[in-house]
């Protein structure tokens, strides 16, 4: 016999439980194993990557009121101009491509966002940078914003848009694309009916203070939205963020500048 | 098939239920069941998973040394999963989204890592294939009838269709919020397995201990 099938009749006539195959089994076992995994990973991730873009627009176009059941989403979505915004300036800026800028990336690198003292949404840090959409209309001239915002509830961060008329102060839609609240109470974010109260309520009053408030007996009534039976705590975190995203350290510089035409 | 093979496949849904009678994989089934869209989801992936890993472990009995063969069936089950979730992200966005961590808790369900231990190490391939599956079915099975009690009396609606209009949407149904959350499940599953106790006895513990009587004297 040769002598390599010399070493292979020795590995094979060793114990199972010794030490070698151990080791062997081990090793191999890991190898095929994170083989499998990383090529199901690296196969799959165009396809996944695609629903997410895909869910994305979806409820970009659900918060403006274009989308139905059966819409070509990619076709629909072109009607709307990404931009990143500066929070701090206000302005809109070309440091990034809004096709590819992630906001959500930007808010954890600590050179494009800033750590928050007062946090009312519980968020963290706040990213410095923010993909805003315009919905123009067929003339070219503006007639919706949609602002990402995003807080903390009482199981989960709550990822949204919210729709905006043209002036800025005026509210068309709310809607969340990603939470985990208790479905049956704060999943109830979902609800259309829930929904539908957002429109038409002004974020502002007359003198530009921030009144919008979501709350369970009804203060002013064009800054009022009811909160949600048995969900005190998703009402609360949406009352903040809505809050928060709308204020100082929010987008209330960029709506602003916006509406005097200086962003 | 033969008649074992298919003992093996349909005994797991009544007889040997696996959370009925070895009350195994309630963790999942408490998260899961509110709505049933995602139950059939996670039903579907741990059918798989235990099937494919009881294969897999069978094939590889005889090579796995005994030291590891608990961290070997991990790495087998945990590849799997990690398969399973990433062709659900692939082509079930939607559930994906509120499947969430679940389907990466199937690593940790006892039922999976179970039948590997009791069944797969000790039987051939294509047994321990079947006595996956059907012990997937079994878990299935109770996945979906908690489901249908909790998405039914819980939100009016089955697979999301509306049946009982609730008063939320201006119908008549006043939902029961408890069932929503994860508790109810201990209860439905808790009346189950009382219920399938009455109907066949054998599956009822002998008592371990016996009260005595004090006797005056």
């Amino acid at each position: 016999m040769s002598k390599p099938n010399n070493i292979l009749t020795k590995f094979k006539n060793m114990p199972v439980d010794g030490m070698t195959k151990t080791l062997f089994v081990a090793i191999t076992l890991c190898l095929v194993c994170s083989m499998v995994v990383s090529f199901a990973a690296v196969n799959l991730k165009e396809v996944q990557e695609v629903n997410k873009a895909v869910d994305k627009q979806k409820n970009i176009l659900q918060v403006a009121g274009l989308y139905y059941e059966g819409i070509d989403v990619e076709k629909s979505f072109s009607s709307f101009d990404p931009v990143v915004v500066d929070l701090n300036q206000g302005k809109f800026t070309n440091r990034f491509d809004p096709l590819t800028f992630d906001d959500r990336k930007a808010a954890q690198d600590p050179l494009l966002s800033i750590p928050l003292k007062e946090d009312p949404a519980s968020i963290g840090r706040r990213t410095n940078f923010a993909t805003v959409y315009l919905l123009k209309k067929e003339d070219g001239s503006l007639d919706k914003i949609i602002l990402p915002i995003h807080g903390y509830g009482l199981w989960s961060t709550l990822y949204g848009f919210i729709a905006l008329e043209k002036n800025g102060n005026d509210i068309f839609g709310l809607q969340f694309y990603q939470h985990a609240e208790t479905p049956g109470l704060g999943a109830e974010v979902d609800n259309p009916k829930w929904k539908a109260q957002w429109k038409g309520k002004k974020l502002n009053n007359d003198s530009g203070e921030l009144m919008i408030t979501v709350a369970k007996t009804q203060k002013y009534k064009d800054h009022h939205i009811d909160a949600l039976a048995g969900a005190t705590l998703t009402s609360n975190g949406v009352d903040n963020l809505v809050k928060f995203w709308m204020g100082e350290y929010g987008f209330k510089k960029f709506l602003t500048n916006l509406k005097n035409g200086a962003a | 098939m033969s008649q074992t093979r298919k003992q093996l496949l349909t005994d797991p849904l009544v007889d040997n239920n696996p959370i009925t009678l070895q009350v195994l994989g309630i963790c999942s089934a408490l998260a899961v069941t509110s709505s049933l869209n995602v139950a059939f989801v996670m039903s579907l992936a741990v059918i798989a998973v235990c099937g494919f890993s009881s294969l897999f472990i069978s094939f590889l009995r005889h090579y796995i040394p005994n030291s590891i063969r608990i961290i070997v069936q991990m790495v087998i089950i945990a590849s799997l999963v990690i398969l399973v979730d990433q062709i659900i992200k692939a082509y079930a966005y939607e559930i994906s989204k509120t499947l969430s961590v679940f389907v990466g808790l199937i690593i940790t369900n006892c039922i999976v890592m179970g039948r590997a231990e009791a069944f797969a190490m000790k039987n051939k391939p294509f047994e321990s294939f079947v006595d996956g599956v059907g012990n997937g079915l079994g878990y299935s099975l109770l996945l979906m009838s908690v489901g249908v009690i909790r998405e039914l009396f819980g939100s009016g609606s089955l697979f999301g269709v509306m049946i009982f209009e609730p008063v939320s949407n201006g119908g008549w149904y006043v939902p029961n919020g408890l069932l929503l959350l994860p508790p109810s499940a201990f209860f439905i599953i808790g009346f189950i397995i009382w219920g399938v106790r009455t109907w066949k006895k054998s599956q009822v513990e002998a008592r371990e201990y016996k009260i005595q009587t004090l006797e005056e004297h």
